[in-house]
């Protein structure tokens, strides 16, 4: 393994990971909820009565970041190369695969290992290994 | 429920995924390549977003109910089983081969990027198809259920 000391951005890293915290911690603390992206988009597929508004919100708000984050600092444009079958076909695994374990990177990943929950280490470790294999066959192997 | 606080908690969220520079499936794509020139950074994004959640997950418990005087939406289910590890294999590959995974897909939109969007109507679809089949039998408590 060769680190990738150029691209290696350690400080924007952890103070964009201390926000999104900030985000989880927020919406615990007021909300008594959990921040999970794929479980904010799921729990509106289909919508529930008395239950919709606050995803939609929080929705609404990611989607604006963006526009917001250029009055504070110079964001990156996304760079994002896989085609359109590819991302179709990783679409619909993301989608019905972060349904069927319940949650992803936010809401296992961070907020899960955050509360020490078992369920979230296991379901971290393993779509981490899936990520992990399916980077390795697709550029060092196929 | 405030109107402005999930609004600002998405924002919060997004603007610290664009800091990270995780809106870009390149850069999450560098840290899951093990085998190439490998870039930690995504490590210290969970690292810090873990400490800082970890905080207030022990706040909140000590406190039992929510600043709006709800209760706390903690997930019930304890069992590591076949549909969580199954998932979480299917939620890994999809994200091994494009990059993107729901939270920086969804505020790609905001850069009005074609293809994240074209990715967050596949992730829908694969949501619906699983709302489609989970639907067949009769699934108590979905909500209190969600990790997240």
């Amino acid at each position: 393994m060769t680190i990738d000391w150029p691209h290696f951005t350690p400080g924007s890293a952890l103070a964009g990971g201390i926000l999104i915290g900030l985000a989880a911690a927020w919406l615990i603390l007021e909300e008594g909820r959990i921040l999970g992206a794929a479980g904010l988009l799921g729990g509106l597929i289909p919508p529930r009565s008395g239950d919709w508004q606050w995803r939609a919100l929080a929705l609404l708000g990611l989607i604006v970041s963006p526009l917001v984050a250029r009055f504070l600092f110079a964001p990156a444009a996304p760079v994002i190369e896989a085609n359109a079958a590819t991302l179709i076909v990783g679409g619909l695994l993301v989608g019905f695969g972060t349904r069927l374990g319940n949650g992803c990177t936010s809401g296992h990943g961070v907020c899960g290992l955050a509360r020490l929950s078992p369920r979230s280490f296991a379901a971290t470790a393993t779509f981490m290994a899936a990520g992990f294999l399916t980077v390795f066959l697709v550029r060092h192997f196929v | 429920m405030s109107r402005a606080s999930p609004f600002l908690v998405g924002l919060l969220f997004g603007i610290g995924l664009c800091l990270a520079s995780m809106t870009s499936a390149s850069k999450v794509l560098a840290f899951l390549d093990l085998g190439g020139a490998w870039d930690p950074s995504l490590g210290f994004v969970m690292g810090g977003a873990i400490a800082v959640a970890f905080v207030a997950f022990r706040i909140a418990a000590r406190r039992g109910l929510s600043i709006s005087g709800g209760p706390l939406h903690l997930p019930t289910m304890r069992t590591i089983d076949a549909r969580l590890v199954g998932g979480s294999l299917l939620f890994g590959a999809g994200w091994g081969l494009v990059g993107l995974c729901p939270g920086p897909a969804i505020a790609d939109i905001g850069f009005l990027d074609r293809r994240a969007a074209l990715f967050v109507l596949a992730m829908a679809a694969g949501m619906a198809l699983y709302s489609g089949l989970a639907a067949v039998p009769a699934e108590p408590a979905a909500e209190a259920a969600l990790d997240g």
